[in-house]
């Protein structure tokens, strides 16, 4: 059976991601490996004892992983809760909500820190609020360059993560297990210790993981809030590439914060796995709650004001972007389009935008197709499976500025010579972008009953109709989910295109960037600008995956 | 049962046990077992850990909870099997490990919401009479909950018939065959050719006038009716004769004309579906040249012993 349904044809697909990979992925992470490995065709661990041996390197490695602990811990608290109001109440305006709620998670990390900038910066809304209404000379809050802001921001983006995950198992879980255990004498509070809590700690964990993964790898946010005394090693690693040209220090550094993010992405990849066995799942219908007392509709009503609470910073861009002075006002949109010094470095927004946007629907198009082949491969193998899986998820563990870095270094020369090329780009979303694509498909491809394409051909479908008539149509909605996850990663991606950019290739958030490095208002204004036009394009596009979303297990 | 475990409140009315009023007592407070039909295992702990769990809600020394929990396992017949994980469990075991957890802790009341109804066929039959037995062994009150008539019967001492939510009847089977109340019950308890009529008139024989035409039925002391009673007239089956048309059978009284529909051979005899009038009638029909001489779609004569109808009132 096996042997018909994987003809040699079918494996020779698989040769597309694996070359793919093998060239844009494997190979650069190698050169990073050579360069900071070998010095004169020698193994030199110099670069690494130089780390290994400096407090100051140490001290960051330190910092990085503890601010990733403390804005994990403080995400999963801030979920929590929500995860729960979703998991078991029906209310109206739920899948609105819901949908809300996921914003954080896909806006690009810039975004997120603008939106910070937004509310609590020193022209912020909550600073003018304050020096308007007690009549104060200076802003009273300052929280920029500070910890609090970067845990803040890091709590922000993860949050949702944590909802997304914990809720989708709470809704499967079978509430009756809980019931039988309040017949059995267990009351709220112990019911939730001894019978709630262990069934949802694997998801609980995997959220944990991934927030704790991406906090560890933070670059944007620790770039615009924190400022130089609290660099991530993902901002170090930057700052000795790109502007200290120390190669072989950058390179060991990435080494090193590779080796920790693979060890995340093992553990998350183990604790799926088991997620995905041990508890009955229930169709969600019949999970929640119906009946309403007084005692739930003030947790509800308590719950949304916290929910929408938690999307100020996001408001506050808007706000900010849309009033001038405390009254509505375009001109800092107009000030976008104005080019009243006569810069040489200008350039349209509109220009940027269609960047972004061509890049973004280019990376749609590489991510789909090699994501649709390996989530394929995937679904079916069995054995090996996890191997490859690992192998082909890799790039979700390696950080966009080691990717970056490593592109540097390798598409500088022929073979490849890649430097002047906008493909450079594409290609460096599209490493970002199709581990989502992949995680996407996986779970309604795996879902699918096989017994479907044998029916379709004993019905007289060729193999291609089946696929046409009956995949196809299965696979249609989390393709859109994928692609929608993979276009928003695009027009995000802010650590590789750094380092890749080309000024004719600026993308949003490249701009917002030398926006903010900028002095003066007029910079900050445009950078609020284009910092809202991103977030309305990434959040349209999410409106649809609202739509689309397969009602299957979560997507990630 | 969701309302007299407490995990829902009644919109309207109150829940008593034993004369106190239980408005306002969450579950955990009330002393009582409950099994679900999916059985709703706690899939993270094992079979000791999941039988443990209502007596270490108690708070129970843990002396004292190894000790009841094996002698749960040893009565339910699943002695040893502590250490082993859920979902290694096969579906009997699964039923036996869940209510071996619901009397654990000595509820007051249990109860089981179509327990079996997961199981297949040949594994119910077994398992209704192993129930019944740990039931009658613990001596505990129990309210069990079922669609299937002969494991309703193979369970309780007495029966309940919910339809529509409400209680239509309450009795022992031997009540309840000797007088359903109403149609619903005798079709759920298994009664075939029930038939809905109006007494016409009574005397030594009571006089039905019903679907397939008028019978007579052999009056017993057990109650006088008097037209125009509504009244359900059960037929049994045994009392039916059906011989192939054409025979005149002068003076017989319950003398009727129908169809078979259709002749499944059932062992012992034949099984026939017979079309009188409008309704439907069960009989059955020997190895004889009687019953194998009908054939679906013949036209014959049905013969209705008066002492084979039962007259029961409705109210």
């Amino acid at each position: 059976m096996k042997g018909l349904r994987q003809s040699s044809p079918g494996r020779l697909l698989l040769l597309v991601p694996l070359g793919y990979l093998a060239v844009f992925f494997l190979y650069p992470l190698a050169s990073i490996l050579n360069r900071s490995l070998v010095v004169d065709g020698w193994i030199d661990l110099g670069a690494f004892r130089a780390i290994l041996g400096d407090s100051y390197y140490l001290g960051r490695i330190w910092f990085t992983t503890w601010q990733a602990m403390v804005s994990t811990a403080l995400a999963v608290a801030l979920g929590l809760p929500a995860a729960y109001l979703f998991a078991r109440y029906e209310f109206p305006g739920k899948s609105v909500l819901k949908a809300l709620t996921t914003v954080p998670f896909v806006m690009p990390t810039i975004v997120v820190a603008m939106g910070f900038v937004a509310l609590l910066g020193p022209a912020g809304i909550v600073n003018n609020l304050l020096t308007a209404v007690f009549g104060l000379d200076d802003p009273p809050v300052r929280v920029m360059n500070t910890l609090a802001i970067i845990f803040m921001a890091h709590a922000f983006y993860n949050y949702s993560i944590v909802v997304r995950m914990v809720s989708s198992l709470w809704a499967s879980l079978d509430p009756r297990v809980e019931e039988t255990a309040a017949v059995l004498g267990a009351g709220r509070w112990r019911r939730f210790y001894h019978v709630t809590l262990p069934l949802l700690l694997p998801a609980i964990a995997s959220a944990t993981l991934l927030a704790f993964m991406f906090s560890f790898t933070s670059f944007g946010v620790v770039l615009v809030l924190g400022g130089p005394q609290f660099a991530t090693l993902e901002v170090e690693i930057y700052e000795l590439s790109a502007k200290l040209f120390r190669l072989p220090l950058a390179g060991a550094l990435a080494v090193v914060q590779l080796a920790f993010t693979y060890l995340f992405l093992l553990l998350y990849a183990r604790l799926q796995q088991r997620t995905a066995v041990s508890v009955e799942l229930r169709p969600r219908a019949m999970t929640a709650r119906h009946r309403l007392r007084v005692r739930d509709r003030v947790f509800i009503g308590a719950m949304v004001v916290y929910l929408l609470l938690l999307l100020s910073p996001l408001a506050a861009l808007l706000v900010r972007a849309l009033t001038v002075d405390g009254g509505f006002s375009h001109a800092h949109v107009a000030n976008l389009f104005s080019n009243e010094h006569g810069s040489y470095f200008y350039q349209s927004p509109i220009a940027i935008a269609w960047n972004s946007v061509r890049f973004a629907l280019a990376t749609v198009a590489v991510s789909l197709a090699v994501g649709t082949i390996v989530a394929y491969f995937l679904a079916r193998s069995r054995r090996g499976a996890s191997a490859l899986d690992a192998l082909l998820m890799l790039p979700l563990g390696v950080s966009a500025v080691t990717l970056g870095f490593g592109f540097i270094i390798t598409m500088n020369r022929p073979p490849i010579d890649l430097r002047g090329s906008w493909l450079i780009l594409v290609i460096a979303h599209s490493l970002v972008a199709y581990p989502f694509v992949v995680r996407s498909l996986l779970p309604v491809m795996r879902a699918m009953n096989p017994n479907l394409r044998e029916v379709a051909a004993m019905l007289g479908a060729s193999p291609t109709m089946a696929f046409l008539r009956v995949d196809l149509p299965i696979i249609a909605p989390a393709l859109v989910v994928g692609a929608t996850f993979a276009f928003a990663v695009s027009m995000g991606e802010f650590g590789a295109s750094l380092l890749l950019v080309r000024p004719e290739f600026t993308t949003m958030p490249v701009a917002i960037f030398r926006y903010l490095g900028l002095p003066g208002e007029a910079n900050l204004s445009s950078a609020l600008a284009m910092s809202s036009l991103l977030m309305v394009v990434v959040a349209a596009g999410f409106v649809l995956i609202e739509r689309f979303r397969y009602r299957g297990a979560g997507a990630f | 049962m969701r309302l007299i475990a407490g995990i829902e409140e009644p919109d309207e009315g109150s829940v008593a046990f034993d004369g106190a009023p239980l408005d306002g007592v969450p579950p955990q407070s009330r002393g009582f077992g409950l099994m679900f039909q999916d059985l709703a295992l706690f899939p993270h702990m094992d079979v000791f850990g999941n039988v443990a769990f209502g007596l270490r809600m108690q708070r129970m020394p843990r002396a004292d909870v190894r000790q009841r929990v094996s002698e749960l396992l040893a009565l339910v017949n699943m002695a040893g099997y502590g250490r082993r994980r859920v979902d290694e469990l096969s579906g009997g075991e699964r039923q036996r490990v869940a209510l071996a957890r619901a009397l654990a802790p000595a509820p007051r009341l249990l109860m089981l919401d179509e327990p079996l109804g997961a199981l297949d066929r040949a594994l119910r039959d077994s398992l209704q009479g192993q129930v019944r037995a740990i039931l009658k062994e613990v001596g505990v009150t129990s309210i069990y909950v079922t669609h299937d008539r002969d494991e309703a019967l193979a369970v309780a001492d007495r029966l309940a018939f919910m339809d529509g939510g409400r209680i239509v009847q309450t009795g022992t089977p031997e009540e309840v065959f000797r007088a359903p109340a109403d149609e619903f019950v005798a079709r759920t308890i298994g009664l075939s050719n029930v038939l809905l009529g109006v007494v016409r008139s009574s005397g030594e024989s009571v006089e039905v006038e019903c679907d397939v035409g008028i019978l007579s039925a052999t009056a017993t002391n057990e109650r006088a009716f008097r037209p125009p009673d509504s009244v359900m007239l059960i037929v049994d089956e045994a009392g039916i004769k059906v011989r192939v048309a054409g025979a005149l059978y002068s003076g017989a009284v319950n003398v009727l004309t129908g169809v078979v529909m259709d002749r499944t051979f059932r062992g012992g005899d034949y099984g026939l579906k017979l079309r009188v009038g409008d309704s439907e009638l069960s009989a059955s029909a020997g190895h004889g040249p009687d019953g194998a001489g009908v054939r679906p779609g013949d036209d014959v004569t049905v013969l209705i012993g008066p002492g084979a109808v039962r007259v029961i009132p409705l109210c």
